[in-house]
């Protein structure tokens, strides 16, 4: 029973240390924040780093997104609903959910794993120290630019993503579903609401926040050499794909109020 | 080996503690450090040396007791101060800790470049002279992941002088080098102490290399400073730890393993 309960106790002493640190970082990358103007070069260099270089994998997971969400509105609406609102139904949960989360959700795996991975590595191998030593501050210098460009690139990315995952669905619904492009392409922008899109995309920045911002504290917090640097983006990717679902449960009831 | 020291303290510690996970490294440090001196802390792997050296320069915070800096204790200073401080610090780390997503040059001038407004071809100029110095000339684009371990070692140290420091920290400088390159790193170290104003402190457990560059030998043992003498008083001491450790001898009052 005693054990139990200090475990209960560890865990939740643990799990405050973790917010508490993370709400120390974050505090520190607001004070940094004037700084990003005296060296732009590190941040646009993440910028292509996250961005730019997630494209290719973007393009690849957006196409199929929206051709499976294409795919399965038809099959769901047959002999129930007109095939003239597939493009709408289809339009509107690709911009308002599945591109910002999905790429949200792939770029977690890609952009937080790699974060975590390289700056985990720089903490186990005294980098950090020795930024720390040469009286460079590393929340400057490795976490500003990261987070900055995670919140810059990934609503950059999920937009490209919106665009091509409604391209994917327009491709099965003319050869799969057979409705004519007009239909499918009317159907989308009757009722596309730019707000949708500006809604989209704030939750991307959002989850831009969330996947740089764990990535580099569960970077920083790494210890235990090549195992503790695997345990550390294990757990970034993991954190972040929990906190981009709670986040978008938490800004969808925020944004999306009915009636 | 000069009597360049003089009396006035610079660094001083004072009932330093520090315990990690409930195991208690260090357990009363007290030590002064003169301007000038080259202090060589020997001890047994895990007895806290490192960890000494990193609450000199302030990446580690005591559990109890201070770190002075030329009298500004750095647990009271803001993080501002604290950087203001550690530009005058130099540090080699134990790996060397280079950059590995910078090129050798790129290394050695990150602190001009962030500290300084000097213009890209003195900068150059200067890592150029820091790398020749360190017998490691030329080598600016190279990447850290192609060179040696003594290599790496040279081009940390170039790095570690790039400001001109006043205090240069060397975190176990000769380990894991061959012999030959362990005494040419502790030809540089010598070198580099021989300034006047320039006071250094290396943690090591090779003796060879502490009598070569140590003005003065403190040994720590259970977490506190066993004794501190001058090489000779080291070498001629009688008391069976320092006999044990100084001469590694298995058996003795420390257990081996």
């Amino acid at each position: 029973m005693f054990t139990l309960l200090a475990a209960c106790g560890k865990m939740t002493l643990d799990f405050l240390e973790y917010v508490g640190g993370l709400f120390v970082m974050g505090w520190r990358i607001i004070c940094a924040l004037p700084s990003i103007f005296v060296s732009p070069r590190l941040t646009i260099d993440q910028m292509l780093q996250i961005g730019v270089n997630s494209f290719p994998l973007i393009l690849l997971v957006s196409v199929f997104t929206g051709s499976v969400a294409a795919w399965q509105t038809a099959y769901q609406m047959v002999d129930f609903v007109p095939m003239r609102f597939l493009g709408v139904t289809v339009g509107k949960a690709v911009t308002i959910e599945l591109a910002p989360v999905l790429t949200a959700l792939v770029l977690a795996g890609r952009v937080g794993a790699s974060i975590a991975a390289e700056l985990g590595t720089m903490r186990v191998t005294e980098q950090i120290d020795a930024l720390e030593a040469m009286a460079i501050d590393p929340v400057r210098y490795l976490v500003l630019p990261r987070v900055v460009a995670g919140i810059i690139m990934i609503p950059i990315l999920s937009l490209f993503a919106t665009v091509i995952a409604i391209l994917g669905a327009l491709v099965v619904s003319v050869s799969v579903v057979n409705i004519s492009s007009e239909m499918f392409l009317n159907g989308v922008k009757r009722y596309f609401y730019i707000s949708d899109l500006v809604a989209g995309q704030t939750k991307a920045a959002m989850f831009g926040l969330i996947i740089s911002l764990i990535g580099c504290y569960q970077g920083f917090i790494t210890s235990g050499g090549a195992e503790g640097v695997g345990k550390s983006t294990t757990r970034a990717v993991v954190v972040s794909a929990v906190l981009i679902l709670i986040a978008d449960f938490l800004i969808a009831t925020l944004m999306f109020r009915m009636g | 080996m000069n009597d360049k020291s003089n009396n006035e303290i610079v660094i001083e510690v004072r009932g330093l503690e520090k315990s990690f996970d409930n195991h208690r490294v260090l357990n009363g440090v007290e030590m002064d450090v003169r301007r000038g001196e080259t202090l060589v802390i020997i001890g047994r792997s895990g007895c806290g040396k490192s960890v000494l050296l990193k609450h000199i320069i302030g990446l580690l915070s005591a559990d109890r007791g201070t770190v002075s800096v030329e009298g500004r204790t750095l647990s009271k200073l803001t993080r501002k101060e604290l950087y203001e401080v550690r530009l005058r610090f130099g540090m080699l780390f134990q790996n060397g800790a280079l950059f590995d997503s910078l090129s050798v040059g790129e290394n050695v001038g990150l602190a001009l470049r962030e500290h300084t407004r000097k213009k890209m071809a003195e900068i150059n100029e200067i890592v150029a002279r820091k790398l020749e110095q360190v017998g490691m000339g030329g080598m600016e684009n190279k990447m850290p992941a192609d060179l040696s371990g003594g290599m790496k070692k040279r081009v940390s140290l170039a790095r570690a002088i790039s400001l001109d420091p006043d205090f240069i920290l060397f975190d176990e400088p000769t380990t894991g080098l061959d012999p030959i390159t362990a005494d040419a790193i502790d030809d540089l170290i010598v070198e580099l102490g021989g300034h006047p104003s320039v006071t250094s402190i290396a943690v090591t457990h090779d003796m060879a290399s502490a009598y070569k560059i140590a003005d003065r030998i403190m040994m720590l043992h259970d977490g506190r400073v066993l004794v501190s003498g001058t090489p000779d008083q080291i070498r001629s001491s009688t008391d069976p730890i320092i006999h044990q450790f100084i001469n590694g001898l298995a058996t003795g009052p420390l257990k081996a393993i």
